[in-house]
């Protein structure tokens, strides 16, 4: 790679004619200036993305603190105070409460649904496997806002037909909101425990068999801890999205469900205030704090049962999702 | 894992199917099924229908037979969203990668034993809010930021970042740029390092070596990269939202638009399907292109 792995290349013996020798002597003191230039270049550019990429965040928590009235951008001393009137505002506190609401139950109707369909995908036959494969796929790639424009059509005209013909008060709502996010996370969740089945080690659930086990103590003491990584991370990363949702959220909500990514999306319009920065921060540390909470799972897990590596980490199974 | 029987021999893996393991994995496909026919199959369906339907005057939908709506989707007066959505899509993936390639290179022969840590600096901010993120750039291109910086260095007091297709293209940048990040980092960290070295030794210039080596490599990475990049790009609402003020007009924008202000249905719909074949056109050109790759790996092994 370096420059001390060059001496190796040049041509050993008398076979070398001095030409060639001259040849490859010259370039050498400039390509090894030019290999600096790339090195520093690299190092460089590798820094200032990641500048880039925590400048805003580190700005917008950075003016949550401030104690200004007036601009937001104009320093007048550090305080808590704006932190205060947020959890204070029962708008904030309704919509706090209404997005964890959201994003359990999604999270938890997403893991188990999403797992049980991993699970019997394997065992599935072909002309049904090709047909719900094709739609997880449709699932994922159709751009989230059709997904949102369709699923109020479809809400609405199911509504106006059901509602007279059965006397009925379906409205859009939190169930509205929760169903539509779990088709997304369904889907995602599904993807990662099969990924996680397909590179499992069959062998401990054929020993399990040959000791007679039953295959409902098989399934829980052999195949789900070794699945549990992927379900833990299938959880946080439905859990995350739907708390963080806003396209889908503003179509299928009704009134009375405003979600924390609604709230700060109208407030947004007025413009940016040291209270909109705090509830942003708000919504910084829950998103972080579930995926701490998350890392910390499945590293316990991993200790317990043994297993250290790349695969024991939320970052190393989206890294590898994403490569496969 | 829901076989019964008990004493199948080691080689078989695939235990012979009974009924009741049958119904089993029916119940276990069940839910999903369920939830992709009700929040899928039939939305989707509602959407194809209605964007051959007529729109009635105050809004609605009326069954019909009639192509007019996609000839008006694409009519040449009004697919200005489109090809600015393409614009956007394209030149913010292109950015994506021109940013991403070095730092996974980076990450994945420099980094050492910081690597991991490097690699959960990329996840934290991806994992955490969306919105949030988009949001931010609002004060730093604000008057208050960049844009009042280069406003007084040029003495033009009302210059503007906000608003502009560049600030739509920062955030678009900013949101999407792990996606790149990840699959040419995993391929590059899968890369048979003395493959480098060899094309070193034989005499190959470090550009050389680049371009006739890694760029091969990790095409296939680059290409996921793309994909992942390209796709929400084409849909996106939130950042032409925030950051465009909503004067960056995209697709997404539009199908809102046209969906809950004009409340033209049928027309939108059509441009929700325009939509969604352009997507799945390029999907499956990927998917062509990743099998066609696979395959020649495979012969080169060989």
């Amino acid at each position: 790679m370096s420059s001390p792995a060059e001496p190796i290349s040049r041509p050993a013996g008398a076979a070398a004619s001095a030409r060639s020798g001259l040849r490859r002597h010259r370039p050498k003191p400039k390509r090894d200036r030019y290999g600096t230039i790339v090195e520093r270049w690299l190092r460089g550019h590798t820094m200032l993305i990641y500048l880039f990429l925590y400048v805003p965040i580190v700005i917008v928590v950075a003016f949550s603190f401030n104690a200004t009235d007036r601009r937001v951008t104009q320093w007048a001393g550090f305080s808590f105070k704006w932190y205060e009137s947020v959890l204070n505002d029962t708008v904030v506190q309704s919509a706090l409460f209404n997005s964890f609401v959201v994003a359990t139950s999604t999270a938890i109707i997403s893991t188990i649904f999403g797992s049980m369909a991993a699970l019997g995908l394997q065992r599935a036959p072909r002309w049904f496997r090709t047909p719900f494969e094709a739609l997880t796929f449709i699932s994922i790639i159709v751009p989230e806002i059709v997904i949102a424009l369709a699923t109020l059509v479809f809400f609405s005209s199911t509504f106006d037909v059901l509602n007279p013909l059965f006397d009925l008060q379906l409205r859009l709502g939190f169930h509205t909101i929760i169903a539509a996010h779990a088709l997304f996370n369904i889907s995602l969740v599904m993807l990662l425990v099969r990924a996680r089945l397909s590179g499992m080690d069959r062998t401990h659930v054929e020993a399990s068999y040959d000791l007679y086990g039953s295959p409902w103590r098989t399934f829980w003491q052999i195949t789900f801890p070794q699945l549990l990584p992927a379900i833990v991370a299938g959880f946080l990363l439905s859990f995350t999205f739907s708390f963080d949702d806003y396209v889908i959220t503003t179509f299928v909500s009704g009134a009375g469900s405003t979600t924390l990514p609604l709230y700060v999306f109208s407030t947004i319009r007025k413009g940016v205030t040291p209270a909109t920065n705090a509830v942003a921060a708000i919504m910084l540390l829950i998103t972080l704090g579930v995926l701490v909470i998350g890392q910390f799972l499945i590293w316990r897990n991993a200790r317990r049962s043994g297993q250290r590596g790349a695969g024991a980490s939320v970052a190393g199974m989206i890294t590898e999702q994403s490569g496969g | 894992m829901t076989t019964s029987s008990v004493v199948a021999p080691p080689s078989a893996v695939r235990p012979p199917r009974s009924s009741r393991t049958g119904i089993l994995t029916g119940l276990l496909l069940l839910p999903a099924s369920l939830w992709y026919l009700i929040l899928l199959v039939a939305p989707l369906a509602i959407v194809v229908v209605m964007s051959f339907g007529n729109a009635t005057r105050i809004g609605g939908y009326e069954p019909a037979f009639t192509f007019a709506n996609y000839a008006s989707a694409l009519d040449p007066s009004r697919v200005t969203p489109f090809v600015t959505s393409l614009v956007l899509a394209a030149s913010g993936t292109l950015l994506c990668l021109f940013a991403a390639l070095p730092i996974a290179y980076f990450i994945a022969t420099r980094a050492g034993p910081r690597k991991s840590l490097l690699i959960i600096l990329l996840v934290i901010p991806f994992w955490t809010s969306f919105l949030i993120r988009t949001y931010a750039w609002l004060t730093l291109l604000g008057p208050d930021g960049i844009a009042g910086f280069i406003g007084s260095a040029i003495g033009d007091s009302g210059f503007r970042i906000l608003g502009t297709p560049v600030a739509v293209l920062i955030g678009v940048v900013y949101g999407y740029l792990p996606l790149m990040v990840f699959p040419i980092y995993v391929t590059l960290e899968r890369m048979d390092r003395t493959l480098t070295e060899a094309s070193k030794d034989l005499g190959a210039g470090r550009w050389a070596t680049f371009r006739q080596i890694t760029l091969p490599i990790t095409l296939p990475g680059l290409i996921t990269g793309s994909i992942l990049v390209f796709i929400p790009l084409m849909g996106e609402y939130v950042i032409p939202a925030i950051l465009g003020y909503g004067r960056v007009f995209l697709i997404g924008n539009q199908l809102v638009l046209q969906f809950l202000e004009a409340r033209n249905w049928p027309e939108g719909a059509a441009r929700a399907v325009i939509l969604i074949l352009i997507m799945l056109v390029t999907v499956v050109f990927y998917l062509w292109f990743a099998n066609r790759g696979r395959k020649s790996r495979e012969v080169s092994v060989l």
